[in-house]
């Protein structure tokens, strides 16, 4: 069982690369506003989110994952389900 | 109590930063008098259209516009209901057996444009907890008919069949699939590898739809598209076009041989809820769909036209989308919005109008592009050649030794 406590830190490991601003990176980190990410980046980030965990997560689900602690919610309630 | 039109200023900031730099509109250029499917009269100055989809100059084809004026006499100038209701006249049904018969499918269903067809397929044929799995590059139709709908979306990289099928092994057991293709990407003019993404999709027992908005008249035998051409067309379960383009009208369908596919006609909101397509353009469209089967000597023309416009613009020194003419589309790319700006207005003052692709429709690329017709001369795409080479000089653009 994947557990938030285990996939937040990872997930954060995995976004370091994008974080261009330098913000700091927690569960609270939003990837519009704090971390000024656009479509494109967005679509590649969540790529390597999805090979890390060997699942999909839909196009239709990204306006709901506004932080980075939404996608480590979303990451374990798919992986769990 | 904010103005709702506040998250537009950015871009209206943008749009005018570009119209105070002195340069002409690309965006609202009006076409003064359209002379033949090449020519036209802007500012009362002849320019050749370079950027038209007009890719099999059917627009004023006698045959064809005869099949309207008949039409617009006899049926009318509108239909002013849905095709569900008081909107299916003889026209229609008659253009939905020329699509069977051009393309040898069972089921044809006419809708009022192309991005209309796809709004209906994709919003329609999968519900919640299916899945459709698209190609990043999809056009915004595409696009749009998912949002519309309940399914999953997933993308896979553009033209990428590795990732289609990595995507595809992720998707759960049970959950109905769909996979959307385009045979020909509008942006760039490259083409699908659609032999082997076919392949993969059917391997996962995917249903597969296919757009060949910017193939059908010049691609494969019977001019159906790339599907035809990549030899795929008993897997295919719908393949999707528009008028628009190849056939010179206005209008879109959906053409399949799943036994089911008449259902669409209910539950296709697009196709419920909006007015049939008026009794000249359908009469039109069906006229044009029948020579497009025979146009063998245009699409050898139009595929000529393109890979020497192609290969003398790469010759020149600029920068093409694609390393050889892989469809009508010739992409040109610029260095940026404002080059892009200046070379467009260029071009039109020296009478080739082309497209400049508004950059949110291709997120890190600046574009203009070209899209050849079948009636191009020679002597035309000699002339088109010589005058991107002097509206480069005018605009400042680099080209490449």
């Amino acid at each position: 069982m994947l557990t938030k406590d285990t996939v937040l830190p990872r997930l954060i490991e995995i976004i370091t690369p994008f974080n261009r601003a330098g913000t700091d990176l927690n569960a609270k980190t939003t990837f519009a506003t704090d971390l000024e990410l656009d479509s494109l980046t967005v679509m590649d980030l969540t790529a390597e989110i999805e090979d890390e965990y060997d699942m999909l997560i839909p196009v239709n689900m990204l306006p709901d994952l506004e932080t980075i602690g939404d996608v480590a919610d979303a990451v374990v309630k798919i992986k769990n389900a | 109590m904010p103005d709702l039109f506040d998250k537009f200023q950015p871009l209206i900031d943008q749009y005018e930063g570009l119209m105070a730099s002195g340069l002409r509109d690309p965006f609202h250029l009006q076409m003064d008098e359209i002379l033949s499917p090449t020519r036209a009269v802007v500012n009362g100055r002849e320019i050749i259209l370079v950027g038209t989809y007009n890719y099999m100059g059917m627009t004023f084809d006698p045959d064809v516009i005869e099949a309207g004026q008949k039409a617009l006499a006899e049926f009318g100038a509108g239909t002013t209901g849905s095709r569900v209701l008081n909107g299916t006249f003889q026209g229609h049904a008659e253009c939905e057996a020329a699509l069977r018969d051009f393309y040898d499918m069972e089921h044809a269903m006419v809708f009022s444009t192309g991005y209309q067809a796809n709004l209906g397929l994709m919003s329609a044929i999968a519900g919640r907890g299916d899945y459709i799995v698209l190609d990043a590059d999809s056009h915004a139709s595409i696009y749009d008919g998912c949002a519309m709908g309940n399914a999953d979306i997933v993308r896979f990289k553009h033209n990428d069949v590795a990732d289609l099928e990595k995507r595809l092994k992720r998707i759960p057991d049970g959950a109905g699939v769909l996979v959307v293709l385009e045979g020909v990407y509008s942006m760039v003019g490259d083409i699908a590898p659609l032999k082997e993404m076919v392949a993969v999709a059917k391997a996962a027992g995917a249903m597969i739809a296919v757009d060949e908005a910017h193939a059908m008249g010049f691609f494969g035998e019977h001019g159906r598209g790339v599907f035809e051409q990549a030899g795929v067309e008993d897997d295919v379960d719908f393949v999707v076009g528009t008028f628009s383009k190849s056939v010179g009208t206005v209008g879109g369908f959906i053409v399949s041989n799943h036994p089911k596919f008449e259902v669409l006609r209910f539950v296709a909101r697009p196709y419920v809820y909006t007015a049939s397509l008026p009794p000249a353009v359908v009469a039109c469209s069906a006229a044009s769909i029948r020579k497009l089967k025979y146009a063998h000597n245009k699409r050898a023309h139009l595929w000529e036209a393109s890979r020497h416009l192609h290969k003398s613009l790469r010759e020149a020194g600029f920068t093409l989308g694609t390393e050889t003419a892989e469809s009508a589309i010739i992409a040109v790319k610029m260095p940026d919005q404002e080059t892009s700006a200046k070379m467009w207005t260029a071009l039109i003052e020296e009478g080739v109008y082309v497209n400049m692709v508004p950059p949110q429709a291709t997120p890190g690329l600046h574009l203009l592009r070209c899209s050849l017709c079948a009636d191009h001369t020679s002597a035309q795409v000699e002339e088109i050649i010589a005058r991107f080479k002097r509206a480069a000089a005018t605009a400042g653009l680099p080209l490449k030794a």
